[in-house]
């Protein structure tokens, strides 16, 4: 029997899936856009959160539960939430039998730093490149794997599509290498998509460049359902530059850092008066809101800009260089100031999706076969996420990925080596057609200056503060953009290295999955974690306590909703300007 | 002009073409750095002299100089694109593919081999299992401290590019795998591969290669004290050499 699984994605979600499904015996083909180091959870600051309660706060994994359950706004499933919660201690210990870095207590004791909406020290981190260290952990080990024949890693190849059988399930996929245009399939009895979060829609985000959600939204349009698209994490302390808003961790309030601007002349800690409860550790979504409200509603944004300081100059330097020195040094290298002695300037940016593709308590797809793991999925954040738990999902994800997938090749027989007849072939044929006609078109439109367009009326209109009237322009305007999209021209026909060919490609995509998001954000009609409309200002659990559900559709996204699993806590009002309590146990 | 920054950048089709020189004239924006200004070639692939060509190909991620994937040679001297910025360099800006390595084409090369030297020296932690089995060893600040700075390696190819023991007549592995040996021969779970991870750094292409001309830690871009790292595990070599022989 072909024992082998084909995980797409070399970030913390698909290589613990990867180390999971070897640790069972099979043989595993990683594919990734590039070296695995390279993947976007290497850019996590940070940390990663985990109940270990050193500091003897009387933290526990039922609290992270809640904390998580009630920071969603109550719109995530709760079983694998809470399953995720009791794994974290035992996933840090793992991490730390791998080698990776965390910081330490004198005595030698993993230290633990504090983050947004929580009220306890729960965030594992090394210094400020946590993501790094956790991915450099798993990736050290798959190449001990692949030193002795278990892995094989593709990096440099493109995922395309998914290989589906007349039963509906999936059998492989296909692939391209980007270097030499070259295309293939790979076959296998299941495949694990763990590529990440679709940021690079919104154009300028704190994303990297290659999270363009192209693999989540093919696998939409090839009938894989879209879950919560709407709810999209702007984070509120990035600092705006050309090419990309560089990300300023939350872990530099977790450290002391506050938020203010000038109001009547004088600092004005507004954070700190609106939420004494949580003050500068409010959750992104409220924090996010309320820098929104300085500058945009009350125009006190610095230097009459959208921007608020983000101080740390009261802070101990050298503390701060040990736990923080990394992203000081990203601030002092992009701006040119040192936040050591002037205040940062940051503003609010898209940073996360919490929707994604629809997955089970298995973490497989409405698609058998096809198991979703890490940002690209829905399950784990609800209507916001906190910080320190993207990671932690990932990882969580990607471990119950793996031996789920194993269980499922097990069960039905379907492996990679009796695939139907010229299934692969038939769709291998299908992308040689779809690229050579995008090659061919040759109108007066750049897919990249597309891409702009895109990024700016996704970022102005659907994603901080929403409004029905504008949400329908932006449909109006997605729909243009992809009459456009028809009559670009790529400008470059070679086959080798062609980016510009590869990123038409996924801007289809994008369009895609831009307008499930949209629709989904059109439709809800409450405001709940980071989806708010000033029109609809309150949760609406009567009407509103359900999961969306995008499927494609080509006049556009079907959208129906299914109801919230709630096992373990019961919803209730969500608000930090006092203590959030905890629910009882059980 | 002065709203103007201008690039020349060496450029190449395949991997088996031959190079040229080709020059971008691309709008300034404040804090622009050197990624930015390819971008803007995407959206207007024309050059200098007007005329259309096809967009530069380059690798990107992060843009935070965490992924090391934008390694280039700007004006003669490798580093990261992304934290480049325009206005601290001369122009035109030169900017060549990294010299050590296949080009892939245009600023793209094929850096494989890194993470093959890797393999080699079993850069890892040989563990049980991926399961819960508690906690792993206690750890002093300290000793973190100086560790991580060895962790952050993110295999961009800048000490490689600047070693001139790398070269067609060696088979020198780098600072970087040589640093990354060290590393894993310092952790308390790393010891149980502290003989063969000896082995490989004494063996072809490894630590003996090192001619000491500190360039690599200077071209660092994460300020990694790669020199103390072969220093020490230089030492360790000795020390295992007269093990053997006292062993045999
Ligand atoms: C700046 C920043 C800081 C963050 N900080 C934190 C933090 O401190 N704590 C926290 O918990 N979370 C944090 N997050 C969130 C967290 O880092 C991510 O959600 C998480 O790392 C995602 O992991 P992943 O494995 O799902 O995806 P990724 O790490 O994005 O990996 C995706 C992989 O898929 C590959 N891929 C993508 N598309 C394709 C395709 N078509 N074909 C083949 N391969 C493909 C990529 O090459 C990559 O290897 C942060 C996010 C950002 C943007």
């Amino acid at each position: 029997m072909n024992n082998r699984l084909v995980v797409v994605g070399g970030g913390l979600a698909g290589l613990m899936s990867c180390l999971k499904a070897v640790e069972a015996g099979w043989q595993v083909d990683v594919l990734a856009l590039g070296p695995c180091k390279r993947s976007h959870s290497a850019c996590a600051q940070g940390g990663i959160n985990a109940a270990l309660d050193t500091r003897g706060e009387g933290d526990s994994p039922w609290e992270h539960f809640d904390d998580t359950i009630y920071g969603g706004d109550f719109l995530a499933n709760q079983t694998p939430v809470k399953g995720m919660c009791e794994a974290a201690p035992k996933i840090i210990y793992l991490f730390d039998r791998l080698g990776m870095q965390f910081n330490r207590t004198p005595e030698g004791l993993i230290d633990l730093r504090q983050l947004g909406g929580v009220k306890h020290h729960r965030v594992a981190f090394s210094g400020s490149t946590t993501g790094q260290q956790l991915l450099y952990a798993l990736d050290e080990q798959v190449r001990r794997w692949e030193d002795q024949g278990k892995v094989r890693r593709f990096e440099g190849w493109e995922f395309l599509s998914a290989l589906l059988d007349d039963d509906g399930c999936c059998r492989g996929i296909t692939a391209q290498h980007l270097a030499s245009g070259e295309i293939r399939a790979f076959p296998a009895g299941a495949v694990i998509i763990a590529t990440g979060g679709p940021g690079i829609i919104f154009g300028k985000t704190t994303n990297s460049t290659i999270n363009t959600g192209y693999a989540a939204g093919t696998l939409y349009r090839q009938g894989v359902t879209y879950a919560n698209g709407e709810f999209i994490q702007i984070h509120p302390t990035a600092i705006p530059g050309a090419d990309k808003n560089r990300l300023m961790s939350e872990s530099v309030r977790g450290e002391g850092g506050r938020v203010w601007t000038y109001k009547d002349g004088k600092p004005w800690y507004f954070l700190e008066e609106w939420y004494p409860a949580y003050g500068n550790l409010v959750p992104r979504d409220v924090a996010t809101r309320a820098i929104f409200k300085v500058c945009v509603d009350m125009g006190l944004g610095v230097d009459g800009q959208n921007m608020v300081y983000l101080d740390l100059t009261h802070m101990d330097p050298q503390e701060f260089e040990r736990r923080l020195g990394g992203i000081i040094d990203i601030y002092h290298q992009f701006v040119g100031e040192d936040p050591r002695k002037v205040p940062m300037k940051i503003f609010p940016a898209v940073h996360y999706s919490m929707g994604g593709l629809w997955v089970d308590f298995d973490q497989m797809t409405n698609i058998p076969g096809l198991f979703a793991a890490g940002e690209c999925e829905y399950q784990y954040h609800g209507a916001n996420r906190l910080g320190g738990n993207g990671m932690l999902s990932a990882i969580y994800g990607g471990m119950v990925a793996g031996p789920k997938a194993v269980a499922y090749i097990q069960g039905t027989g379907k492996t990679g080596d009796n695939l139907p007849q010229g299934l692969a072939e038939g769709e291998i044929k299908r992308q040689q057609e779809f690229q050579a006609e995008l090659l061919k078109r040759d109108g007066r439109e750049n897919v990249y200056q597309l891409h702009r367009e895109m990024g700016q009326w996704m970022n102005d209109n659907v994603t901080v503060v929403r409004y029905n009237d504008r949400l329908l322009k932006t449909e109006e305007k997605l729909q243009e953009l992809a009459e456009r999209y028809q009559r670009i021209s790529i400008h470059d026909i070679s086959p080798i290295g062609n980016q510009t060919l590869a990123f038409a490609r996924q801007f289809g995509a994008m369009l895609d999955l831009a307008r499930a998001i949209t629709r989904g954000a059109y439709l809800r009609n409450e405001s709940r974690g980071a989806h708010y409309k000033p029109d609809f200002p309150e949760r609406d659990d009567a009407n509103w306590l359900k999961t969306t559900l995008a499927r494609y559709t080509p006049a556009g996204p079907e959208i129906s909703y299914e109801p919230v699993e709630l096992s373990y806590i019961k919803p209730r009002k969500r608000q930090y300007e006092t203590d959030k309590g905890v629910s009882k146990v059980g | 002009m002065a709203n103007q920054v201008l690039l020349k950048i060496r450029r190449q089709a395949g991997p088996s073409e031959l190079p040229y020189w080709e020059e971008f004239a691309v709008p300034h924006q404040p804090n622009l750095n050197v990624v930015a200004a390819l971008m803007e070639i995407q959206l207007n692939p024309v050059n200098a002299q007007g005329q259309r060509t096809s967009p530069v190909v380059w690798d990107c991620s992060c843009l935070e100089e965490v992924c090391g994937a934008c390694s280039m040679r700007i004006n003669g001297k490798a580093r990261q694109a992304c934290s480049a910025l325009v206005d601290q360099l001369t122009q035109p800006i030169v900017l060549e593919p990294l010299s050590k390595f296949p080009v892939v084409r245009d600023l793209m090369v094929d850096r494989q081999i890194l993470f093959e030297h890797l393999k080699r020296v079993k850069a890892w932690i040989e563990v049980d299992g991926y399961y819960d089995m508690g906690p792993g060893p206690r750890i002093q600040p300290k000793t973190q401290e100086w560790a991580y700075m060895f962790s952050r390696c993110m295999s961009c190819g800048c000490c490689t590019e600047s070693c001139p023991q790398v070269n067609s007549r060696t088979s020198f592995m780098g600072p970087a795998a040589m640093a990354q040996a060290y590393l894993f021969n310092s952790h308390p779970l790393g010891a149980s591969l502290v003989e063969e991870r000896l082995a490989a750094v004494m063996g072809e292409g490894g630590i003996a290669e090192c001619g000491k001309a500190q360039n690599c830690v200077r071209a660092c871009p994460k300020g990694i004290p790669l020199t103390d790292a072969l220093a020490e595990i230089s030492r360790d070599t000795i020390k295992q050499a007269l093990r053997v022989w006292r062993r045999s």
